[in-house]
């Protein structure tokens, strides 16, 4: 059989296949993308990229909710009654056609005025006209050509937010000045004693001094703020040193101008703050799309159905009181523990557990809030409010409101804690030799010790070596957090994994047959069978047995929640649970499985086992010579002997762990003096990885959920774990390296200060030039460090 | 008057003017997103391009 892609979404064409105007479709879903996109004169989507398309999803119903006044109000910027702004958040806009396509969307309906894409963040923002359309339209239409937006609860407790970007003002500022006074300062240092030169070096001098008022007192504040944070608090930070240099060449300077000795060190003074600045910016780099702070609020939704006398009502998610009443359709999640009334109740708690296999509730059963609804509609009784979920009562744990980076001393400022000791007993040293040999220069040696020594290149190591290594992790598919992730990742001597989605892959499970040998008749009546279903353990299964031919049946059948049936002529066959089929033994296994029988003879089953990531006992066994490891499951113990297996033997295996347990654990090894990485994918992880000191998140698919964490990683780069806290280990040493770099220069700088001889022109050469070879230096080894990873 | 004040009010007046502009450039929101417009200028020349084509694939139907 040939394999066909869709030439819409690239999905394999499989049991309704259509053939279009020349062209293959999965399903009607995409067909009608591409017969609205053809209609509008956009096919040009399929040019730009292949297989841009997602299958749109069947949303009836879904979106009522922004019918809602107070909820429209909550999810546009702009609102003027004709005219409304809304942004929205796309997970699905990945390549050019998507930039395309929604920019294009005043084509396909006119009221839309404007419509722009940002790619990083992955939202597009639209304005359009409120007379003959409303935003639920908007988002309908949006998710009639397979952008389905998403809307969770998140989007509607923060509201509109500001960004921040001092920062770039700061650097504007710094480096207009910088500029500006270099210009200014050159003509005196070639001291031509020109005439001209002579007469104009006070304005000169009185600019450069204006130009580097807003440079200490705005684009400098931070250093300002941080240096008195950390005296107030006892700590010897690096911003101490830095703010003592820039106070006291300014100090300086202006004294040098007034009193009309000398032009003062305003270049070094603007240059110094501006790449200071400079590697704060490169190290703030962030992933836009990423979010490193979710939780539960991003994954639930913003309004429920709510039955109240017969009559289906959206009511926000926070209006859930308890006895409510809810609809909940195919597809929804459930937002409040809650009574199964009634309806075929198939959950998914994979947001919560990472367990992808859904679960089957019967009614009056209890339904926790994070589960998903996968059969058809159901109705429940809210038992409690959203905040007193099981779920969600796990975010009111202190660990949720620490900030991990509070406790943690980085290396600089370790090594800056000695330095600023060193320096100012050097500074009074020096004063006191001078103060007997030659008090006249006293003052002078005392400052051009403090200006020298401020340590410009130490500040910068840092940044430049850990901001480059994030953007090097980030095209690996590793997402940190921020820098300070790194020097925590190094210090790691303990690792726990989590099981279900992060040792084992969600997407491909194994299967093992046990029982009689099925006939190649029967082989061919089961896939031929399996591929009418839709249910996702039907569907694995016809995968992993694709080789066989398909022939058609003459009757099927599916019996919601037990099995399926199929008949040919003169066989026919029962796939199902074990009571469906006629198996009438007890189950003694924990593990999932699926029964056959033929002609009403039971045959046996599949069973199906986890499958584990590529290359996980290579992995384990390169971590287990530096690391404890350890495996906290939510499981039952089913996957004990396999993974003893896989495993090297010191490993610990612990199972059916509540997402406190994991906590609670990690807590414990922590008080024992353990730096613990945890490794975890579901909302049930949340916990532990808040509490330890790396978290990191592994996702199959980086746009749509993690937890709350530091890093996330690309599942499919879990092999590399290894590697890549191994290069973390080599950014610091490469940041020591650059450290005995810095302290030649500064040995070089403070011979002249103290031997009273520092000239603005020597301040004005070395300050840059530790600075850039800093520079250079960090980023030239990141980047080895980079190729090696590759 | 000497020559040098009016070139040094020249000088500044220019480098405050671009400065301004860059204020104005990063509040207007340019550099929040420094990836789409590389992307979306291409796209001028798509549209011009494929309207002729599809008429012509139109008559030939």
């Amino acid at each position: 059989m040939k394999q066909t892609t869709c030439f819409h979404c690239g999905d394999l064409c499989q049991s309704k296949h259509i053939i279009y105007q020349e062209k293959d479709f999965c399903c009607n879903g995409c067909k009608t993308v591409y017969e609205i996109f053809s209609e509008n004169d956009l096919t040009c989507y399929y040019d730009l990229q292949q297989t841009p398309g997602a299958t749109p999803q069947d949303i009836e119903g879904k979106y009522d909710f922004l019918e809602d006044e107070i909820i429209i109000e909550k999810l546009t910027e702009f609102n003027d009654g004709k005219h409304q702004i809304a942004s929205l958040t796309i997970p699905h806009i990945h390549c050019s056609s998507c930039i395309w396509i929604l920019e294009n969307l005043n084509k396909l309906n006119p009221n839309i005025t404007a419509s722009q894409v940002n790619f990083g963040k992955k939202t597009v923002r639209i304005t359009y006209k409120t007379e003959a359309f409303s935003l639920k339209e908007a988002v309908l239409l949006l998710s009639k050509i397979g952008y389905e937006p998403y809307i969770s609860l998140e989007d509607f407790s923060t509201g509109k937010s500001k960004v921040n970007r001092s920062l770039i003002y700061k650097l504007g500022v710094a480096g207009f000045a910088f500029g500006n006074v270099m210009f200014l300062s050159f003509p005196e240092y070639f001291e031509v004693n020109e005439f001209w030169l002579e007469q104009y070096k006070i304005v000169f001098r009185w600019l450069m001094f204006t130009f580097s008022l807003p440079v200490v007192f705005y684009a400098a504040q931070d250093y300002f703020i941080s240096a008195y944070k950390g005296l107030k608090s006892k700590l010897l930070n690096i911003d101490i040193p830095i703010a003592l240099g820039i106070l006291v060449l300014f100090i300086r300077s202006t004294a040098e101008i007034v009193l009309n000795i000398g032009t003062g060190f305003f270049d070094s003074l603007t240059g110094l703050v501006f790449f200071l600045l400079l590697g704060k910016y490169f190290q703030q780099r962030t992933y836009n799309f990423l979010s490193f702070e979710r939780d539960y609020k991003s994954y639930f939704p913003i309004a429920v159905t709510k039955i109240y006398k017969g009559e289906e009502k959206p009511i926000q998610v926070y209006d859930i009181k308890k006895g409510d009443r809810l609809l909940i359709r195919n597809e929804e999640l459930i937002p409040v523990d809650g009574i199964l009334i009634n309806g075929n109740a198939n959950i998914d708690y994979s947001f919560v557990t990472g367990e992808s296999e859904a679960v089957k509730k019967a009614s009056g059963d209890k339904l926790f809030a994070g589960g998903k609804q996968t059969s058809g509609s159901i109705e429940i009784e809210a038992l409690n409010a959203v905040e007193q979920s099981y779920l969600t009562q796990l975010w009111s744990n202190d660990v949720f409101n620490k900030n991990k980076e509070d406790g943690f001393t980085t290396l600089t400022n370790t090594i800056s804690k000695r330095f600023t000791i060193i320096v100012l007993s050097i500074a009074v040293v020096a004063t006191t030799f001078w103060l007997f040999v030659d008090a006249t220069k006293a003052l002078n040696v005392f400052t051009s010790v403090l200006i020298i020594a401020c340590p410009c290149a130490i500040a910068l190591s840092a940044p430049f070596t850990l901001g480059n290594l994030l953007r090097i992790f980030g095209k690996l598919k590793f997402y940190l957090k921020n820098a300070s992730v790194i020097e925590q990742l190094a210090k790691i001597d303990t690792i726990i994994f989590d099981k279900t989605g992060t040792i084992t892959s969600n997407k491909k499970t194994k299967t093992t047959y046990r029982g009689s040998k099925l006939t190649p008749n029967e082989e061919i009546l089961l896939t031929s069978t399996l591929r009418h279903s839709n249910h996702p353990l039907s569907r694995s299964l016809y995968k992993l047995l694709q080789q066989n031919n398909i022939e058609s049946l003459d009757y099927f059948e599916e019996h919601l929640g037990e099995g399926i049936y199929g008949k040919t002529q003169n066989e026919s066959i029962k796939i199902g649970s074990a009571k469906y089929v006629g198996q009438l033994q007890p189950e003694t296994e924990l593990s999932t499985a699926v029964h056959i029988s033929t002609n009403n003879t039971y045959k046996g089953k599949f069973t199906f086992y986890n499958a584990y990531r590529k290359g996980i006992s290579k992995l384990f066994n390169q971590l287990k010579t530096n690391y404890d490891l350890a495996i906290l499951s939510g499981d039952n113990a089913s996957e004990l002997n396999n993974l003893k297996k896989l495993l090297p033997s010191k490993t610990k295996l612990i199972f059916n762990q509540k997402p406190n347990d994991k906590l609670e654990y990690i807590k414990h090894h922590q008080n024992n003096g353990a730096n613990v990485l945890m490794i975890g994918d579901g909302l049930n992880d949340a916990g532990a990885l808040a509490q330890s000191n790396v978290g990191i998140a592994i996702s199959e698919n980086i746009n749509v959920f993690s937890p709350a964490c530091d890093a996330i990683l690309d599942a499919s780069k879990f092999n590399q774990l290894y590697h890549y806290i191994k290069a973390s280990k080599t950014a610091i040493k490469i940041i020591k390296w650059s450290f005995v770099f810095s302290f030649f220069y500064n040995a070089i700088g403070l011979y002249f200060a103290i031997t009273g001889q520092l000239m603005p022109v020597i301040a004005a050469i070395l300050m840059p030039l530790s600075s850039i070879s800093i520079v250079v230096f960090t980023t030239i080894a990141t980047n080895i460090l980079g190729q090696k990873l590759k | 008057m000497s020559v040098i004040y009016v070139l040094l009010t020249i000088s500044i007046i220019i480098a405050i003017v671009f400065f301004i502009g860059f204020i104005k450039a990063v509040k207007s929101g340019q550099y929040d997103d420094d990836y789409t417009p590389s992307v979306r200028m291409l796209f001028e020349d798509e549209l011009v391009k494929t309207k002729p084509n599809k008429t012509i694939n139109k008559t030939k139907v």
